[in-house]
């Protein structure tokens, strides 16, 4: 069982009397591969940038190794950081580029030869060692980066959203890349990311966050099979989010009519929110529909097809590989573990109703909607 | 329209260059007077290197220069980094104060610190307070805003990330501006030093106001010599320092045309998505 | 170390040797010379002045709306050409502004004079001298061609920022190039304007040197007065009383012409 590297204990950040995190409470194992995963303002990169020490929470305390380290600067944890764009230093090569920690370090300078040598075979940058940085192209500027960070052998890499910039099939690889470099050097990666794909296909751990607070922690299969509330089920895929009463154990009540499902512990008739996911639900001749509803659209998405129905309303989306007609109408079948079981949340009502997709798109003509900041860049603190 | 333009261009430079065109005549005239054209000569450029009173001044002018310049390039550089930290409001006071001196007229400017002279000489019981001193601080003064508004468009174009990255690879912040920042602005704090001491070598009517006996500039001394008949050595001068110039800003010129081209490559390669290559 | 910290020197400096000598302008304005008490006296001999103020302020703007009609098309011309070229120009446009601005006038006041450049020429032909110097138009001349260069760079400056989708869009909805020009191009440069106008007035009204060399004495400046307090008469409560209504007129023009901006500042260097 790894050991615990870094712990958050009750950290809370505010800026101009806005609260950014509140009450963060985080372990970090040693060697695990984390990923901080929300929306844009949610405070991941707060997060990692405190783990960073480029900011001091507000209260609370940050502990590496059991060590308070709340007032030590970046430059002496043994912590280091890949930048969102790579923040590369353009009048140095990328060979100085990646020895510039190890000099900063008085590392005498046969010993660096070797070491960035060696790290740049890593990244597969061999041969690179005298180019200009600014003339690589972004997936090349990404590995010199992940270079310079490690060959100081940190204890834990920190990388913030660093495949943003990058084509779709080369940031697949990267992230495979990352994976097997995380393994090979048995580092802890913390990784910030809004890309909920990409915390799948990544990580050991995911911790999910929105407006400041960790909404869940776990595996991957956990966060994708038994998210906590609605806000999580939504953001991790696609999710149909319906209002339920648990009757009794294994049974649960929704759109006026009783469902085995494979849940338990809930108080009797408690309400809930009950989460299908789109591919789990069968397309079915509607007599023999557990529901029945009416077709609104289907799309093709070459995997599948997104089909959208409304139910008395309420408009879910099945993805399957029928590919029924609009204005048809359907039934629908779901087995007993198509359907997980939350308690309700603040996030409850909220998400998994399928007229649009984005909040955006709804608020796009109300006049008196005023769009949230993004989050951007925090101003760096001084240390 | 374009051909308009264009003619029209043409036109105003030559009329921009005309008083040199004739300065520059003038230097090589045998005669005294501009207007009279009296034979082709280099006596006067001969009669200026063995001046014993223009060469001097030349040099008090290009001292007080170098000097401020210097001094307003440091306290400039470090203003600028500082403005950068302030919150907005500290931001924008410490701005308007920058471009006082930008936009008010110089001769308030030249005034205000002449009183603030006589009346610190009268507070320290000094008889005759303008002079070398009085004259370095007045540039320096006027040089300042020059230097933090070439320095802070440079700040703001540079990757804010750069100086955390130094930091997390394990620089003081001290060693990250030295090692990282100060690279690359550069450019800014050159072309901020240059422009200063530009201004401060053909500074007239400020140092008018704040000059003493004991330190003359060279502009100061042209307009008290423009009270008499003019030296034709003085078009000779002209002439020379026109060279001058002229070269330093073919330099600046070649600075900026290597900078440019840096920044658009390096933004070319952020810019865009990447095509899967290497 | 807070890096704030690193403008406190700065901030300093300014204070002494900035924010601090214009108190001490007001201050002498509002103290009487000779008793040293203090006397609203010096802003009332202000009214005697009136006329060199409104003269003072004529030229100015007279001066300024020309460098603005002398200015825009050479800024707009330069800032259409390749950027090599734009370089090279902007270099001849500053340089006359590193040149020794008195010589550049006595190079025009030889050019003008009645025994002067033109005027020799003019006599070879067997004509009569024109009065070229020593006139109202004389001093608007030295003026434009002073501060023509303040003009065309921040024209310069916003009109090479303009996004040229802008002007694409225009052409796409079916502008002619007169009405790009008017619709488009036009109301975006106002900052550079207002910013060109601006850095021309400011000297322009407070000049003393080119209406010493190029004017007559019906042509006496407010600069001249000031200059002369200082000085000649040595008044400087009087001065001073002057120099405070310049500063206070300059501020008016630049705040009045600053509501028509949006407040950007325009990196002018």
């Amino acid at each position: 069982m790894s050991k615990e590297l870094i712990r958050l204990v009750d950290c809370t950040m505010a800026f101009d009397g806005e609260t950014v995190l509140d009450s963060i409470n985080l372990n970090i194992k040693d060697k695990e591969f984390l990923t901080l995963l929300g929306p844009s303002g949610c405070g991941k990169t707060t997060t990692l940038r405190i783990i960073g020490g480029f900011l001091k929470p507000s209260s609370g305390d940050v502990l590496f190794d059991g060590v308070r380290i709340n007032d030590i600067p970046p430059y002496k944890r043994q912590v280091n950081t890949v930048f969102q764009k790579y923040a590369l230093f353009p009048h140095l090569d990328v060979y100085d580029n990646v020895a510039f920690g190890l000099r900063a370090q008085k590392v005498p300078e046969k010993e660096i030869e070797a070491r960035v040598t060696e790290m740049l075979s890593v990244v597969s940058l061999k041969g690179f060692d005298r180019r200009q940085v600014t003339s690589l192209s972004g997936g090349q500027q990404q590995r010199v980066a992940i270079a310079r960070a490690l060959v100081n052998r940190p204890k834990v890499l920190l990388l913030d959203e660093p495949l943003g910039a990058l084509d779709l099939r080369l940031r697949k690889d990267m992230q495979q890349e990352l994976k097997r470099i995380q393994k090979q050097m048995e580092i802890t990666f913390i990784y910030v990311t809004h890309d909920q794909e990409e915390a799948l296909a990544m990580s050991d751990t995911v911790v999910v966050m929105n407006e400041g607070l960790i909404q869940q922690i776990g595996t991957p299969e956990d966060i994708y099979n038994e998210p906590t509330n609605a806000f999580v089920a939504d953001f991790i895929g696609e999710s149909n989010i319906l209002d339920g009463i648990m009757r009794e154990d294994y049974v649960v009540e929704t759109f006026g009519r009783r469902f085995r499902c494979l849940d338990k512990g809930f108080a009797k008739d408690e309400p809930v929110d009950v989460v299908v996911r789109p591919e789990d639900i069968d397309i079915v001749p509607v007599n023999e529909g557990m529901l029945t509803g009416t077709v609104t659209s289907i799309t093709f998405k070459g995997m599948q097809y997104d089909v959208i129905v409304d139910f008395k309303g309420f408009k879910w989306l099945i993805q399957t590989t029928d590919s029924p007609v609009v204005g048809d109408r359907i039934g629908i079948k779901i087995d007993p573990d198509g359907f997980h079981i939350m308690p309700r949340s603040k996030y409850s009502g909220l998400y998994g109703d399928y007229s649009s997709f984005s909040e955006e798109y709804e608020e796009l003509s109300d006049a008196e909607y005023i769009p949230e900041d993004e989050e951007g860049a925090l101003p760096g603190g001084d240390v | 329209m374009k051909t308009f333009n264009r003619v029209f261009t043409v036109i105003v430079f030559i009329f921009l260059y005309i008083p040199m065109i004739v300065l520059a005549v003038a230097s090589f005239n045998a005669g005294r007077d501009i207007a009279v054209w009296k034979g082709f000569t280099f006596g006067q450029y001969g009669a200026l290197f063995r001046d014993g009173v223009l060469l001097p001044l030349l040099l008090n002018s290009v001292i007080i220069a170098v000097i401020s310049s210097l001094a307003a390039t440091v306290l400039g550089t470090m203003a600028a980094l500082g403005i950068r930290a302030m919150s907005p409001r500290m931001r924008r006071v410490t701005m308007a104060v920058t471009n006082i001196p930008m936009t008010n007229p110089e001769i308030v400017t030249g005034v205000s610190l002449a009183l603030l002279f006589a009346f610190l000489g009268q507070v320290m019981k000094i008889n005759n307070v303008m002079g070398f001193a009085t004259l370095l601080i007045a540039h320096i003064t006027f040089n300042l805003p020059y230097v933090i508004l070439s320095v802070m468009p440079k700040l703001g174009q540079m990757d804010p990330n750069l100086r955390d990255a130094a930091m997390d690879l394990g620089c003081t912040p001290l060693q990250a501006f030295f090692k990282v920042i100060i690279h690359e602005i550069m450019p800014g704090i050159i072309s901020g030093a240059l422009m200063a001491f530009t201004m401060s070598l053909d500074d007239f009517v400020i140092s008018y106001f704040v000059y003493g006996p004991g330190f003359v500039t060279l502009p100061v001394e042209i307009y008290n010599y423009t009270k008499k008949p003019l030296q034709p050595k003085i078009y000779a001068l002209f002439t020379l320092l026109f060279m001058v110039i002229l070269l330093m800003m073919v330099l600046m010129n070649l600075l900026q045309a290597k900078d440019e081209k840096r920044l658009r490559r390096a933004r070319g390669v952020f810019g865009e998505k990447e095509e899967a290559k290497t | 170390m807070k890096s704030r910290s690193l403008a406190t020197p700065y901030l300093i400096w300014m204070l002494i040797f900035t924010v601090v000598p214009l108190g001490i302008v007001v201050w002498f304005a509002f103290t009487d010379s000779v008793t040293g008490a203090f006397t609203l006296g010096n802003l009332a001999r202000m009214g005697t002045y009136l006329p060199i103020f409104v003269k003072s302020l004529w030229l100015a703007v007279i001066s300024s709306v020309i460098c603005l009609a002398v200015g825009y098309p050479v800024a707009y011309y330069i800032a259409g050409t390749s950027p090599s070229r734009q370089r090279f120009f902007y270099m001849l446009v500053m340089l006359p502004m590193c040149m020794s601005f008195l010589l550049r006038t006595l190079a025009w006041v030889s050019l003008l004079e009645d025994t002067g450049i033109i005027n020799n020429f003019i006599r070879s032909l067997g004509l009569q001298p024109l009065p070229l110097i020593r006139n109202d138009g004389a001093v608007v001349l030295g003026m434009v061609y002073n501060y023509l260069p303040y003009m065309i760079m921040p024209l310069y400056t916003v009109l090479i920022k303009m996004d040229d989708k802008l002007i694409e869009a225009a052409e796409d909805l079916g502008c002619t190039p007169t009405q790009v020009f008017a619709r488009v191009t036009l109301p975006l440069s106002v900052p550079g304007i207002i910013s060109g106008l601006t850095m021309v007035f400011v000297p322009a009204v407070s000049t003393f040197y080119i209406s010493q060399k190029m004017g007559s004495s019906g042509t006496t400046l407010i600069g001249d007065v000031i200059e002369s307090q200082f000085k000649a008469a040595y008044n400087p409560n009087l001065g001073a009383a002057l120099s405070l209504v310049l500063m206070a007129m300059v501020l008016l023009c630049v705040a009045v012409m600053n509501r028509f901006s949006d407040g950007e500042e325009v990196a002018t260097i």
